[in-house]
């Protein structure tokens, strides 16, 4: 009984050593970057630990964010909804004058600013993900990765919404034959599957570029002051509110929002290689900004509390 | 010899001083970072930097508990931080053993506008514990904290040392190999201090290597199995504890002012002309002694005379009494005499302080002389508290 105990004592001491040994930590003044793949090792392992504190992040921020405000969900989708009302108002009027749209122009101006708007939160998030996470990030250890993966749970809980009414406001227009419909009837073919597919694709490209930001972002509050300008800028040249012409196509945003929005208002998609090449191009972005984002960690947080 | 957990080689860090100067370099190391050159500058400091922790060495093993000791901006936050890997050296080496748990500043990753028990899950996760093993310490937690109904209040409505008692419950039940604690202690009531203590000494038990940063010498004298002592980013290892802390408290000889200070030396009818004093250093259980050399042109009858030692000790040891304590009279006459003054057997054990001597007129109408001197008490061998006691020790 005895001899067993020890035994299993042993083993359990072994295995614990084993654990240990794959526990060792070694930081030196040297670039992670000049270890491949042990550092792509460590991010598919961090970015695997850092989900479960991802998603509490995500939970947090949202229940935090809804809790102190009056008008709570609304707050989700009331910009696009201005934005929307305004465009209606400056075309029916003929403030501007924009040339016809295959839809109905309210349908596409809301449309377009509904995605637009989760496409710019997701730009938004990586780098008010990392500066509202200062205090922590100065003081506990945690993967970074969190960060940026709760910031993209956040944005696709608050696209969710969107989306929601969205559909909402397609399916009232379809039942409520309206004069501003121009004869138009929603009626989503096989793209609706690919819909959600195209909105993560968005969501993933907003996220790529706001990471390139954020490493700059976080030593020169510049970065964060002007990118609204830049992002309204941005629209203006994204089939969003205007309609379609030739410079937009220069636009790499243009194929995702519009192969989006051709998807959920039953179009035909026509611009879906250049689709594929902005997304695979997205992917290698990603990759590559997500690596530049863990090793300008240490150096932003030493320069965050200096 | 137990494995070691924490391993420190040669470690420097470097600060800037001017803050646009450091957004720069910021961005120079970024970029070397990227491109992957090692080294921020081969250590060599730039325009406006200087050292805040400078070639560092330690270790610390299983069941060992380093205390960490110095003057405020000596680096011992910045140690720690870069133990943690929060920030990165920019010379030598660090190898740490295990899961780490760390308290560099309680309440981070609290959000104000949650509860504590849903403050208590996110913190969990920020610390590395799964939902499910936070599931089994949850009630550990409560019941250490003792935050009892204030648990489902926002933490916003929480006191700083409450946040500090969530703060260490969690950091304590993920069951750490190493554990950092930077001054946490310094904000909780001495109950939860006790605790906290307590807590420590059963996980040194278990095997966990504690680096305890504190300004409480008698905590760190009381567990410290050794201390490093750090000044100016560099750092003294002692083994001995007494010795460490012995160290740290010269450190502060040079605080305030170390010079004789005279504010007031006589009138027109008495001068005090000088002050003997056969030493300024004395060990616990020696006696001060002064003589107040005077020349008077008219008696003073029934004078005060009025003494006050301070000391250095965080808990200031303080002493003031004039003659009238002890019943004595002092009649100063007319002619040059000298006035002795002698304090048996001081029992200040480990610090620097001064002496107060006035000298009144009857009833305390006219101040006659003031003066203040430094004093320095040496410190008895393996004795670390702040007075020293007489005991005899007999083997029978």
């Amino acid at each position: 009984m005895d001899c067993e105990c020890n035994e299993t004592s042993w083993r359990k001491d072994l295995l614990k050593n084993c654990i240990r040994n794959s526990n060792k930590i070694v930081y030196t003044p040297k670039s992670s970057i000049r270890h491949p793949v042990r550092m792509l090792y460590d991010m598919s392992k961090d970015l695997f630990a850092g989900r479960e504190l991802a998603w509490r992040l995500a939970v947090r921020d949202i229940s935090a964010q809804y809790r102190q405000t009056a008008l709570g969900l609304l707050w989700a989708f009331i910009l696009p909804i201005a934005n929307t009302i305004i465009w209606i108002f400056l075309s029916s009027y003929g403030i501007v004058n924009l040339r016809d749209t295959d839809l109905p122009y309210p349908i596409y101006v809301f449309s377009g600013t509904m995605i637009w708007a989760i496409f710019m939160d997701a730009v938004n998030a990586p780098l008010q993900q990392t500066m509202a996470s200062k205090q922590m990030l100065a003081k506990i250890n945690f993967p970074r990765e969190a960060l940026v993966l709760s910031g993209i749970y956040q944005t696709l809980f608050n696209g969710t919404i969107k989306v929601v009414l969205l559909f909402m406001v397609l399916l009232l227009s379809a039942l409520v034959p309206l004069k501003i419909n121009q004869g138009w009837v929603f009626s989503p073919g096989w793209g609706l599957i690919c819909f959600p597919f195209g909105i993560l694709l968005l969501v993933l490209a907003g996220t790529a570029f706001g990471l390139l930001l954020t490493p700059v972002g976080i030593l020169y509050t510049d970065i964060g002051k002007s990118l609204p300008l830049f992002m309204q800028f941005l629209m203006y040249l994204t089939p969003v509110v205007f309609p379609m012409v030739d410079i937009f196509k220069f636009n790499p945003v243009t194929p995702l929002i519009l192969t989006t929005r051709d998807w959920l208002t039953g179009t035909t998609p026509e611009y879906l290689g250049y689709f594929m090449i902005v997304n695979s191009f997205v992917i290698v972005l990603l990759l590559a900004v997500w690596i530049i984002y863990r090793v300008a960690m240490p150096i932003l947080i030493e320069r965050m509390s200096a | 010899m137990s494995e070691t957990l924490i391993t420190v080689e040669d470690v420097s860090k470097k600060f800037c001083r001017n803050l646009k100067r450091s957004l720069w370099y910021g961005m120079k190391d970024l970029g070397s970072e990227i491109i992957g050159r090692s080294g921020h500058n081969d250590g060599k400091l730039r325009k406006y930097e200087f050292y805040a922790v400078q070639d560092v060495s330690f270790q610390v093993r299983r069941g060992e508990f380093l205390g960490l000791i110095g003057r405020n901006g000596a680096g011992k936050t910045t140690l720690l931080r870069m133990l943690n890997g929060l920030i990165k050296p920019d010379k030598g080496r660090i190898e740490m053993q295990g899961r780490v748990g760390a308290l560099i500043a309680l309440g981070a990753g609290f959000n104000p506008i949650l509860t504590g028990r849903e403050n208590i899950y996110v913190n969990a996760a920020v610390l590395g514990l799964s939902k499910k093993e936070v599931d089994n310490k949850f009630d550990e937690i409560i019941e250490f904290a003792e935050l009892g109904e204030f648990i489902d209040a926002p933490v916003q409505s929480y006191s700083s040392g409450m946040a500090v008692r969530l703060g260490f419950a969690v950091t304590t039940a993920m069951e750490p190999d190493i554990l950092l604690l930077d001054e946490v202690l310094a904000v909780g009531d001495e109950g939860f201090q006790k605790k906290c203590f307590n807590r420590m000494g059963e996980l040194i038990k278990r095997g966990v290597a504690i680096l305890f940063v504190s300004h409480n010498m008698h905590a760190i004298a009381s567990f410290s199995s050794k201390v490093v002592v750090m000044a100016d980013g560099r750092h003294r290892e002692y083994n001995d504890v007494s010795a460490g802390i012995k160290e740290y408290r010269r450190r502060f000889a040079n605080n305030g002012n170390r010079e004789v200070e005279r504010f007031c030396s006589g009138n027109d009818f008495i001068t005090f002309h000088d002050i003997e004093i056969r030493t300024k250093a004395l060990r616990p259980g020696d006696s001060f002694e002064a003589n107040l050399l005077y020349d008077a042109k008219i008696d003073y009858l029934d004078a005060e005379v009025d003494l006050v030692i301070r000391t250095s000790h965080e808990v200031s040891y303080h002493f003031q009494a004039t003659n009238k304590a002890y019943k004595k009279v002092i009649d100063l006459k007319k002619e040059r005499k000298s006035l002795y003054i002698r304090i048996k057997d001081i029992r200040v054990n480990n610090a620097t302080g001064d002496i107060h001597i006035a000298v009144w007129s009857h009833h305390r109408e006219e101040l006659l002389f003031w003066c203040r001197m430094p004093l320095e008490f040496y410190g008895v061998d393996h004795a670390t508290g702040n007075t020293f006691l007489n005991v005899s020790f007999e083997v029978r």
